[in-house]
């Protein structure tokens, strides 16, 4: 119990400590991670046996697969045909080619070779998409091809699974019960024992039709029958019986059990359950993936890695390399450029968690020696620790240098317009039109590659790049603008332009665009002059329809509603001089003092006080009357 | 009764009609009468913006035009006011070509708040309602309209629940019922400074 306590302390301080760490220092959570497994495991000793901490751990690669599987509606996937099949499939295959040519140059033998090159085919899921969304990259060009491609391998997994045993090598198979248990899924039970390579896939195959149809089938009446037990925890224990059983069934085939859980995830993709098993599954996916990350670090071997030290750093750079030219030449081909086509050969360069699940499955299967396995393990390892010193590398020199170049990143501005609008989704539209159609130059800047497409097809001069970087705003003119209009969803990156634009420009007029009272707070301290709330005006036309549904004279109405508009516009001012972002709202006094008295006056407006010389009453009062005398 | 009458278009301009009494119930009137299209113009227009082109077409549909509003400020309230402004436009209701609505029947449906004698030269007034009317009048005069005496009730304030209110209330269903069918002594109208719901110069229809 003790032994048990401590090791969960140590990992859990470890996380804690590091990765805020890692954060702050630019790194990002995942390396924060991998760092702490390195300080605990090799570096301090302070845990030994990661391996069977690692098979809990990969839950969290199994999770998210789930998860990924859940948001991967069939439309979704059919938007994605071209980059998912075309970019997917030629990045797994050319790379599976390469590294099968590079491993036989080295005298391996073709079935070896070919199992390395699909091991090293694959890329880190679990760092990736992790990173890409901490970096709010997921939704730029770069970020959906990298997707694209993680997704490809994901499903790819399938098939190598299927063909792995295929490669079984005859001098290996006797070996086979003695290299178990190597980090493999392997457990005590299996159905395959002793069945033939050909058998095992026709077993696979059952188990993956048996995780369709009871998805498809029996996943419904089941939750809704847990569901109306209306106990949230067991809703939460069901989705992770759910998830469990799955790997549970793949492992006893033999299967990985990330591979199961996704197809579960994307036959659940379309059931009205699909929210609540996210919301449930999320944060134990959250946690196990730290806990994953932190294994990686831990079961580093550093004996062996300084042993082969040459090596494997070698064979690392290598591999890294190749991957990073395989996917620049199809980068070109897909036409991307600038920052997303960097972002695509920087981000998938390393070999994956997939590859420890493929090594140990093909260990397992005797396709592979083990000790060569665990080489290759050290490879994947190291390749993975290298990711997130890359994505550094994106930021901090890829990025700025392409800048210098006049932003390849983003498209070249040649026009310095009198408007410049951030953000061209349904809200900057309409400030585009009404600008452009008075005559007055517009400089657009979106961040969807789509977007900036679709619209300069339209005719509607767009230009891509992401207008939180100042230089971006800088070449689009922002020292001799008229106008700056902050139209975009993303709100923190909304204060952060125009703090910029404020600090650059003190003259500047700058609209921006509000999610809510909280950011009209945060845009009004950053400096904006116009701030308007996205749903505000539609929200006070609705209510308008509602009074007048009620048979309120429309004119009376208007005049209800200016007035409840200008006490709202004059309430929120005053709060907004008292707003501080460092002090909860709850927290702050002043605040809800002023808060507490508006509401106040509200309420006095609104009642029959004859003190109060409300508006609205006193309008065309006949000469000689009091408000709404009788 | 004949609907082949004139054609009456009612335009109803209060913009406190959550006081109105007198104008609250002539507008029901105009609202029930058979012949009437009748419009609140505050109701339509509620943020002033008026659509000029369903106003004119409104004007080309109808024979006789009625502005039937609270004296505010010796005028009109300001949108019936935005009304003129922008629906009498040059080239449509004046000026060359600006013939489109000539002929028809104009006709101001006024309440005021002051007593009939307040209305007076010397008085609090100073002017006879009639005078204070002639910008409009002028405006009838310039479109082609003939322009027929205001329809009147003096101190409309003090007239909520008396009988003098129900009798000018019943006196515009008539008014507006002998406009519609010709009956109205156009003639002897224009003798009239104002028209009352007692001096109205109503035909009776020979009971043939």
């Amino acid at each position: 119990m003790t032994g048990l306590l401590f090791q969960a302390f140590v990992y859990l301080c470890a996380a804690v400590i590091a990765v805020p760490i890692a954060k702050r220092l630019g790194l990002g959570s995942v390396l924060g991670y991998l760092i702490a497994g390195i300080v605990i495991g090799p570096a301090l000793g302070l845990v030994g046996d990661t391996e069977s901490i690692q098979h809990i751990a990969e839950f969290g690669v199994v999770m998210m697969l789930f998860l990924v599987g859940l948001e991967l509606e069939p439309r979704t996937l059919w938007t994605m045909r071209n980059r998912l099949l075309g970019l997917g499939g030629l990045q797994v295959g050319l790379t599976t080619v390469l590294v099968m040519a590079g491993g036989m140059a080295f005298g391996l033998s073709w079935t070896v070779a070919l199992a390395i090159g699909l091991v090293f085919s694959l890329s880190s899921t679990a760092i990736v998409l992790q990173t890409l969304n901490e970096k709010g990259l997921m939704k730029s060009d770069g970020g959906q091809s990298s997707f694209s491609v993680l997704l490809f391998q994901d499903i790819a997994v399938i098939p190598m699974l299927a063909l792995i045993p295929l490669l079984a090598l005859p001098e290996l198979a006797h070996h086979g019960a003695e290299t178990h248990g190597h980090g493999g899924h392997g457990a005590e039970l299996s159905l395959i024992e002793g069945l033939s390579g050909w058998q095992v896939a026709i077993v696979n195959v059952a188990a993956i039709a048996a995780v369709i149809a009871g998805g498809h089938y029996l996943s419904r009446p089941l939750f809704r029958f847990i569901a109306s037990a209306k106990l949230r925890e067991i809703f939460t224990a069901a989705a992770l019986l759910l998830v469990v059983a799955i790997a549970f069934l793949m492992t006893l085939v033999g299967l990985s059990p990330a591979l199961g859980t996704f197809l579960a995830g994307v036959v659940l993709a379309n059931s009205e359950f699909r929210h609540e098993l996210e919301s449930d599954i999320e944060p134990f996916k959250g946690l196990l993936l730290g806990l994953f990350f932190i294994t990686v670090g831990a079961g580093i071997n550093f004996a062996l890695l300084s042993e082969n030290a040459l090596l494997v750093i070698g064979l690392t750079i290598g591999l890294m390399a190749l991957k990073a030219a395989v996917l620049l030449a199809l980068s070109f081909m897909f036409r991307l450029r600038g920052a997303d086509q960097w972002l695509l050969v920087l981000s998938l360069a390393q070999a994956g968690e997939f590859g420890f699940v493929l090594l140990s499955f093909s260990v397992q299967n005797s396709v592979i020696p083990a000790d060569l396995s665990d080489l290759l393990l050290l490879v994947v390892a190291l390749s993975m620790l290298l990711t997130p010193a890359l994505f550094i590398f994106f930021d901090k020199v890829v990025l700025p240098r392409l800048d210098k170049e006049q932003g390849r990143a983003a498209d070249d501005i040649d026009e310095k317009g009198a408007a410049i609008i951030c953000g061209i989704g349904r809200f900057g539209q309409v400030i585009n039109r009404v600008l452009k159609g008075n005559g007055y130059k517009t400089v657009v800047l979106d961040l969807s590659a789509d977007m900036v497409d679709g619209f300069n097809r339209f005719g509607i001069r767009t230009f891509y790049g992401d207008a939180s970087r100042p230089d971006l705003l800088h070449s689009a003119g922002l020292e001799e603008a008229g106008l700056l209009v902050v139209a975009i969803d993303d709100m923190d990156r909304a204060v952060e332009i125009v703090k910029h634009a404020r600090r650059e420009r003190p003259d500047l007029h700058i609209v921006a665009r509000a999610r809510d009272r909280h950011y009209v707070y945060e845009l009004y301290k950053a400096g904006a002059d116009d701030i308007v709330r996205e749903t505000f005006d539609s929200a006070v036309r609705a209510a308008r329809y509602s009074l007048e549904a009620f048979g309120v004279h429309p004119h009376e109405v208007e005049k209800l509603i200016t007035v409840f508009v200008e006490r709202d516009r004059d309430g929120i001012r005053r709060l907004a001089r008292l707003f501080d972002p460092d002090v909860p709202v709850f927290e702050n006094e002043p605040y809800m003092k002023l808060a507490r008295e508006i509401e106040k006056e509200t309420e006095d407006a609104l009642s029959d006080n004859p003190s109060v010389h409300d508006r609205v009453k006193r309008a065309w009062l006949p000469p000689g009357s009091k408000p709404d005398d009788e | 009764m004949t609907q082949q009458g004139r054609k009456i278009l009612v335009l109803f301009a209060h913009p406190g009609q959550r006081y109105s009494r007198a104008n609250a119930e002539l507008a029901q009137v105009a609202r029930r009468t058979p012949g009437v299209t009748f419009v609140d113009l505050y109701a339509e227009y509620p943020r002033f913006k008026i659509n000029v082109e369903l106003e004119q077409q409104r004007l080309l549909d109808h024979d006789v035009i009625v502005f039937q509003f609270p004296l505010f400020w010796y005028s009109t309230p300001a949108l019936l006011k935005e009304w003129q402004d922008l629906v009498l436009e040059y080239g449509f209701a004046y000026g060359e070509g600006g013939v489109m609505i000539a002929g028809k029947l104009f006709v101001p449906v006024v309440t005021t708040g002051g007593p009939e004698d307040f209305y007076r030269v010397g008085a609090r007034n100073n002017f006879p309602l009639r005078d204070l009317l002639a910008p409009i009048e002028q405006t009838a005069n310039l479109c082609g309209l003939r322009f027929v005496p205001p329809y009147t009730l003096y101190a409309a304030l003090r007239a909520a629940g008396s009988e003098r209110l129900a009798t000018h209330v019943e006196g515009y269903g008539r008014f507006l019922q002998a406009l519609r069918d010709d009956r109205l002594d156009l003639d002897a109208a224009d003798g009239l400074p104002v028209l009352t719901a007692d001096t109205l110069p109503i035909i009776e229809e020979a009971q043939s």
